[in-house]
């Protein structure tokens, strides 16, 4: 079978080589976790008919989840991504976000070790494979202690550079419970980040289950606010000052209203968190980056205002989020018409300076 | 420049207060622990009876869950958005961008015949402030109007432009 | 020269005619509303009290989260005491009306048919001791919002109380006010044109963020657009609009800046999702547009004011309508509360002309 390349990408678009922030490798199925787990686990996989974490993240027929021939199931193939996107684009890194939906298994050592699992077939069949891929730590969120091992264990190899944690959780994520999670990652200067999806068994709003898949789509910027407010209230930064973490996949045109309100009500209830020694949105520009996909802005003069708007030209991290559907045309993906300081920043310089481990 | 008659010396005990109105400004006075001060009883921030509100202690921290308390009643929060302003100083503490308010120098002077049985309300040494927990955070240009203020025997008097 | 004075008491003044969109006026005491209730229900209403989802409460900044100085010289909570609202606020503000939205939990009572008594009594409350002394004076309908068939039999009752100007919800219900269980509430609503409107807070059964309960006040106070934005979502995805094209709905207190990046968001989405709702007939944003009002407390405040002017435009000032919130500690005082001068037409709008004619106030 015949798989379509892509054409490369004008470079003017990007104005150079580019740092693709938000890439997905898909497990093809529990087989290929097989040679990484043991005996036991490969006949509890088996008997049970366990194939895999069950999420609502992606459908599987859709073209957002999943661009026209981009394998089976999509995000499987290396060979695809690198005639999709690595080739074309001219990726001198790329890094992978690997969403498999460890927080839904809910026996804690089934997911420690399928997480462990996913890592090292993350290294055998992308890392050592495709010098250009890093990639992120699967961890069971649910389970701190268990995930600060594995986080342990995997940052001995420098090609990972952040932990995947998903953006909806049943405790948010800047709760003490997690810190085992932050110090773990903070010793290794190994960034954080918050993707889009995740399956933990509470509604994905305040206000129970949306019916429509496109709500939760829409829905999970405001999921990232929660999570961004609680973050810095609970003074994960003030905590773990060399912490970062990257919000991926989720949008960032909410950015500018959610830092007004955060600083607004901070300047009056600051008593109640008294760690927070600055302005939430200072911590936000300092401390967090968004990946550029999808891109809601409808046009360059929107684009524009929500970065000054911002307040900092070194907040969006390129992706392509292949093999995701955000965008047709590569204009769609990187717009034509960006000033070219920031064109670059977008494209490469941003992320150089953001990953501790690039 | 005018000094105004606003109190007498028993009107005011330590950790009390007092509004007045004084040359068309509503202004608030305080005692702490015997010295007397003076602010503008308008909130920079939209306008709300900034002297009405309730009087705190100063608290931070450097990490989560850490709580450093001190100053007991030096902070006046005012009654709308809580916005939080030093009584010596007038300075707001954490707003370091923002609209800009007129300063007023701030003198503070001790009355010259306190009545004989004026005590601090607290005993207060053990709660000083440490230098550095003021320090390293960012004055806001949020001042509170400030005004001098002294006392002739009886008297509490504020000294405000005309 | 010492001179001693007199205290004198002092007014502020707005440029233009103010309405006030979200007045929380309380009863004096728990037995208050029993009075307006059915004896079987009073004698419930003292002796089991309200039964919400238990488990979100923060305490608040300040006691009943009021300001520290709206507590009545004459007793009773913030917002109990027409004279004291009347010189605090109507008179004080010299305003030309204002809206009552009280904040009793009708809708929030898992005993559905406790929470239809408890919300015709505050209907009747409100009439009684409030609009009727006091012309400025509008006030919503209370309903027991989680079940269609009650909330709709107490719209149609109340519907003869013309100054009774919208149908009353929270923002957090037990659904997404798209799905389908609210619709009987809608069809009666839009029966009587009556907008429907939902204000901060509410429980419906779900943490309060999709991710958990916060840990602070200060999320729970802050963090509220989340709950706003979702709904916003559901109503317009669901065709909400398409089945009810009268039907108009109020933002109550969620502040507004987000609106305009969840109508890019939500177009985005929509192109590449139409597949899922095919029978939907608009883009989102034009929904958005034509059928959501919003009140400004608590305002927004960018960081640069011009910022604050954009948001203006995108979202219109025809869907702007002022409110300070009283008693709340996070009032907005009208002369002081846009953080930018507004060309003279838009503050007007905002000021009160939205919501004279929104609500068809003389």
């Amino acid at each position: 079978m015949t798989e379509v390349a892509t054409a490369s990408i004008d470079q003017k678009l990007t104005g150079g080589p580019v740092i693709d922030c938000d890439l997905h490798n898909t497990v093809p199925k529990i087989d290929a976790l097989f040679p990484y787990l043991s005996a036991y686990w490969r006949e509890y996989c088996t008997q049970s008919a366990f194939r895999g974490p069950v999420d609502t993240a992606y459908p599987k027929g859709h073209k957002t989840t999943a661009r026209p021939n981009s394998g089976t199931p999509p995000g499987s193939s290396l060979e695809l991504m690198q005639q999709q996107v690595l080739d074309p684009w001219n990726v001198e890194v790329g890094i992978l976000n690997c969403t498999y939906a460890i927080e839904s298994v809910h026996n804690p050592d089934t997911a420690a070790n399928l997480a462990q699992a996913v890592n090292d077939w993350q290294v055998a069949e992308w890392l050592d494979k495709d010098s250009r891929l890093r990639a992120s730590i699967v961890v069971p969120v649910q389970q701190p202690e268990m995930a600060a091992k594995e986080i342990e264990r995997a940052a001995r190899d420098k090609r990972f550079v952040q932990v995947f944690m998903p953006v909806r959780s049943s405790i948010l994520y800047g709760n003490r419970h997690f810190h085992p999670i932050y110090e773990a990652a903070a010793k290794h200067d190994l960034g954080i980040v918050l993707h889009f999806g995740g399956a933990p068994g509470n509604p994905p709003t305040p206000s129970g289950w949306p019916s429509l898949y496109v709500e939760e789509y829409v829905g999970m910027g405001q999921v990232c606010e929660s999570q961004i407010m609680n973050i810095i209230a609970e003074g994960v930064f003030d905590r773990f000052p060399t912490l970062r973490m990257t919000i991926a996949e989720c949008g960032w045109a909410w950015v500018p209203a959610w830092m007004w309100r955060m600083d607004k009500e901070w300047k009056g209830l600051r008593r109640e968190i008294p760690w927070v020694r600055e302005a939430p949105s200072e911590y936000m520009k300092k401390y967090m980056r968004w990946t550029l996909q999808p891109i809601d802005p409808p046009d360059i003069l929107q684009f524009l205002r929500i970065v000054e708007e911002m307040g900092s030209e070194e907040l969006l991290l390129f992706s392509t989020d292949w093999p995701h559907g955000q965008w047709d045309a590569p204009e769609e993906a990187m717009p034509p018409d960006l000033p070219d300081g920031l064109r670059r920043k977008v494209a490469y310089e941003n992320a150089k300076a953001f990953y501790h481990r690039l | 420049m005018a000094k105004y008659v606003v109190a007498t010396v028993d009107e005011i005990p330590p950790g009390g207060k007092k509004i007045v109105e004084v040359a068309g400004r509503s202004i608030g006075l305080f005692n702490l622990d015997g010295e007397y001060f003076a602010l503008r009883n308008r909130c920079p921030h939209q306008g709300g009876p900034l002297c009405e509100g309730r009087i705190a202690g100063f608290v931070i921290g450097d990490t989560p869950g850490e709580y450093r308390y001190s100053r007991p009643g030096e902070i006046l929060r005012c009654p709308w958005h809580g916005w939080e302003f030093d009584i010596r100083t007038g300075q707001s503490w954490f707003d370091p961008k923002g609209v800009r308010v007129r300063a007023y120098e701030v003198a503070v002077a001790s009355g010259s015949s306190l009545p004989p049985d004026a005590q601090p309300a607290l005993n207060t040494a053990d709660m000083r402030a440490d230098e550095d927990d003021m320090a390293g955070l960012e004055k806001g240009p949020y001042v509170a109007e400030t005004y001098e203020v002294t006392v002739e025997k009886q008297y509490v008097l504020v000294n405000v432009p005309s | 020269m010492v001179q001693t004075l007199e205290q004198a008491a002092s007014r502020r003044k707005t440029r233009f005619a103010v309405i006030d969109c979200d007045i929380h006026t309380a009863p004096k005491n728990d037995k208050v509303l029993g009075k307006y209730m059915s004896e079987r229900w009073r004698k419930h209403h003292e002796q089991f009290g309200g039964r919400g989802h238990a488990g979100a409460y923060y305490p608040r900044a300040n006691m009943n989260a009021a300001r520290t100085d709206s507590w009545p010289p004459s007793g009773g909570p913030p917002g109990s005491d027409l004279d004291f609202l009347r010189e605090q606020l109507l008179d004080g503000w010299q305003m030309d009306y204002g809206v009552m939205t009280p904040l009793v939990g009708s809708g929030g009572q898992i005993n559905l048919e406790y929470g239809a008594a408890h919300a015709t009594a505050t209907n009747e409350w409100q009439m009684a001791e409030w609009i009727e002394p006091e012309p400025r004076l509008r006030g919503s309908i209370c309903v027991a919002y989680e079940d269609g068939e009650l909330s709709a039999q107490e719209i149609h009752r109340a519907s003869k109380y013309k100054q009774l100007v919208q149908v009353l919800l929270s923002a957090r219900t037990t659904e997404p006010l798209g799905r389908r269980k609210y619709y009987p509430m809608y069809e009666a609503a839009v029966e009587h044109d009556l907008p429907v409107a939902f204000h901060f807070g509410g429980s419906g059964g779900s943490p309060i963020t999709a991710a958990g309960f916060p840990s602070f006040y200060y999320e729970d106070h802050a963090g509220m657009p989340p709950a706003f934005e979702a709904q916003v979502t559901s109503f317009i995805f669901e065709g909400v609009f398409d089945r009810f094209p009268t039907l108009k709905i109020v933002l109550i207190e969620g502040a507004f800046a987000w609106l305009p990046a969840l109508g890019w968001r939500m177009d985005r989405a929509y192109a590449k999702l139409k597949d899922e709702v095919p029978t939907l007939q608009r883009r989102p944003s034009e929904y958005l547009r034509d059928h959501f009002w919003v009140t400004t407390q608590p305002m927004d405040e960018p960081h640069n004011p011009d910022h604050f002017k954009r948001i203006v435009d995108n979202i219109g000032a025809d869907r702007l309508m002022f409110a300070t919130d009283y008693p709340h500690w996070d009032f907005d005082a009208p002369d002081q509360a846009l953080p930018v001068r507004l060309p003279e037409e838009q503050e007007r709008a905002i000021m009160a002309e939205t919501a004279r004619s929104f609500y068809k106030l003389a």
